[in-house]
């Protein structure tokens, strides 16, 4: 139906977005791949020449590598694990019939809407202190001794911290889905004499399927760059040197800009992984 | 019978939920009550909770920090920025994808939700260096540009999703009624485009407000927005409890308060429309 001439202003139209958007992506990709292939220190001598796969290697080889891909899935799948359960179980409370819910919904999202730098450092002081945290005073209450939580349980801190932030994102989605559910297939199967645990098996979890692939695929993509958690918390000290830190380091701290490229080049693969994953869906849905 | 069953569940649901809603909202409302008491009472063994003599000294150093407002400043500009610039790239791209699809659109659509997939830190030292060689390391107008690349994808897709809910037939009638395309466009279309633009520059505000990597990495003094200013706080050991919640607090009230506006259209918008 459209006509010659509206197809061509539809391009210009589209022009500015995609012509940035394609900079954006291939400018500084194409850089990091560059560097990646270089022996290249800013501070110390700056280009040294062309290198190969050295830099591959070598990341791959540094002791700090394996663990830092341990860290990474570590975090990744705790935060994934928490929000995902946790989120399942509140969208089914926050689905039954109750007062107030609107006002509860507002309390429980609050956390998403918190800036990272923020929520980090008022768990980092104000609850995980030893010394003057809540959860020491807490700790004491019950006699027992407070927890050095960021030195300690470096890991688990921060799973906890970014687990607040993101179980909001996962409680809306899933209570979004579960809001399309039929009620009147649940009450049919209550009355035919099926316990909730049943009831929730056979049909909220499958009825669930989509918006639970789509919570962990768009977390995963968020998680695995997580930074300023980091950043302001431990610094990457204790065992807490995730990818996305260990290649941060590498390129701003220690300024080895090819080690740390190629570093970036891994990190840009292992996203993509879940990128396609995540665009099938998403591509599926444009065509319903 | 039965009718009690129900009362007695929705009261236990009611007190249940209520708790859990607490308890998530707890460490905000935990900052927000410690900017109002003094340093000493916010470190009290045992915590006071409410009983204590509610100040706004800390608001006052907080804002005395002569460059408190610099930083307020930064973020609302860089936030404010790169979310109507980026509204005004993908207005005219979302809508002629909407209005006038072709073979490709769809690919292109899922090629610009892939970019946003690009790891930052993966293209860290790239955009370092542009940033140098152009002289606009720590300045606002690179990070208005860079959170706009970064949140552009978001902004095409949920404009995408409102527009292609404007029914093509309304057009139509205009068109048959005599509209010009000028009056078609500021009659017709524009009423029924803003609400879905007015959510959209919502979302990617709060999202531009909240972002951490780049603002981080790429300002020192001068463009600093406040979550850098929040990580200033990075090492207090209990010297300024009362001071970074207060900080913290005028940092994420204005976000809290567009978020709750903006719940509705946040499932829709940070799913790519896969989850309605």
């Amino acid at each position: 139906m459209a006509t010659q001439h509206s197809r061509s202003a539809a391009r210009l139209m589209m022009a500015p977005a995609v012509v940035l958007l394609l900079g954006w992506m291939l400018i500084p990709l194409t850089m990091t791949l560059y560097f990646s292939f270089k022996k290249y220190l800013p501070m110390r001598g700056g280009d040294l020449g062309w290198v190969g796969f050295d830099n591959y290697v070598r990341f791959v080889t540094s002791s700090a590598f394996w663990p830092s891909v341990m860290t990474t899935l570590i975090i990744v799948g705790g935060v994934l694990a928490i929000t995902v359960i946790l989120g399942i179980l509140l969208a089914i409370l926050l689905n039954q019939p109750m007062w107030g819910q609107g006002f509860v919904r507002i309390l429980v999202i609050a956390p998403f809407f918190v800036m990272p730098t923020v929520s980090a450092l008022v768990w980092k002081n104000m609850f995980m202190d030893p010394n003057y945290g809540l959860f020491a005073h807490l700790w004491e209450f019950f006699g027992a001794e407070p927890v050095q939580w960021m030195s300690q349980a470096s890991l688990t801190s921060i799973i906890i911290i970014v687990s607040w932030q993101w179980l909001p994102f996962a409680t809306l989605i899933l209570l979004t889905a579960i809001q399309s559910l039929d009620r009147e297939q649940l009450d049919a199967a209550e009355m035919d004499g099926a316990p909730a645990t049943k009831r929730f098996a056979y049909i909220t979890l499958p009825h669930l399927g989509r918006a639970i692939t789509v919570v962990i695929l768009i977390q995963t993509i968020f998680l695995l760059s997580i930074f300023a958690e980091i950043f302001v918390t431990t610094g990457g000290a204790f065992g807490t040197k995730t990818l996305t830190y260990l290649i941060f380091q590498r390129v701003l701290e220690s300024q080895n800009i090819g080690l740390g490229s190629a570093g970036g080049v891994y990190a840009i693969i292992l996203a993509n992984i879940v990128a396609i994953f995540l665009m099938r869906i998403v591509g599926k849905n444009l065509d319903a | 019978m039965a009718r009690a069953v129900t009362q007695q569940r929705k009261i236990a649901n009611t007190a249940l939920a209520w708790g859990i809603g607490f308890l998530i909202f707890f460490p905000i409302l935990w900052t927000i009550l410690t900017s109002f008491k003094t340093e000493a009472q916010a470190i009290a063994d045992p915590p006071i909770f409410l009983g204590f003599d509610w100040t706004l000294a800390n608001y006052e150093a907080v804002l005395e920090r002569s460059n408190y407002g610099r930083f307020l400043w930064n973020s609302i500009v860089i936030a404010g920025g790169s979310t109507i610039l980026g509204i005004l790239i993908a207005v005219p791209a979302a809508w002629s994808m909407a209005f006038v699809p072709g073979k490709r659109t769809k690919d292109i659509l899922l090629w610009m939700l892939s970019t946003k997939m690009l790891p930052a830190v993966g293209v860290l030292y790239p955009i370092y260096l542009l940033c140098i060689q152009f002289g606009v390391l720590d300045s606002k107008i690179a990070l208005v540009i860079i959170l706009m690349l970064i949140n552009l994808p978001i902004i095409v897709w949920m404009l995408y999703t409102y527009f292609r809910e404007i029914p093509g037939e309304i057009l139509e009638a205009a068109r048959m009624d005599g509209a010009s395309l000028r009056e078609e466009v500021l009659y017709v279309l524009t009423p029924m485009a803003i609400p879905g633009i007015a959510s959209t520059l919502l979302l990617n505000f709060i999202l531009a407000w909240n972002e951490a990597f780049w603002t981080l990495n790429l300002t020192a003094a001068k463009a600093a927005p406040l979550t850098a200013f929040i990580a200033s706080y990075s090492s207090p050991e209990g010297l300024f409890y009362a001071k970074l919640s207060a900080a913290s607090t005028m940092a994420i009230a204005p976000i809290l308060i567009l978020g709750w506006f903006s719940q509705k259209q946040l499932v829709s918008g940070l799913t790519f429309g896969a989850v309605k």
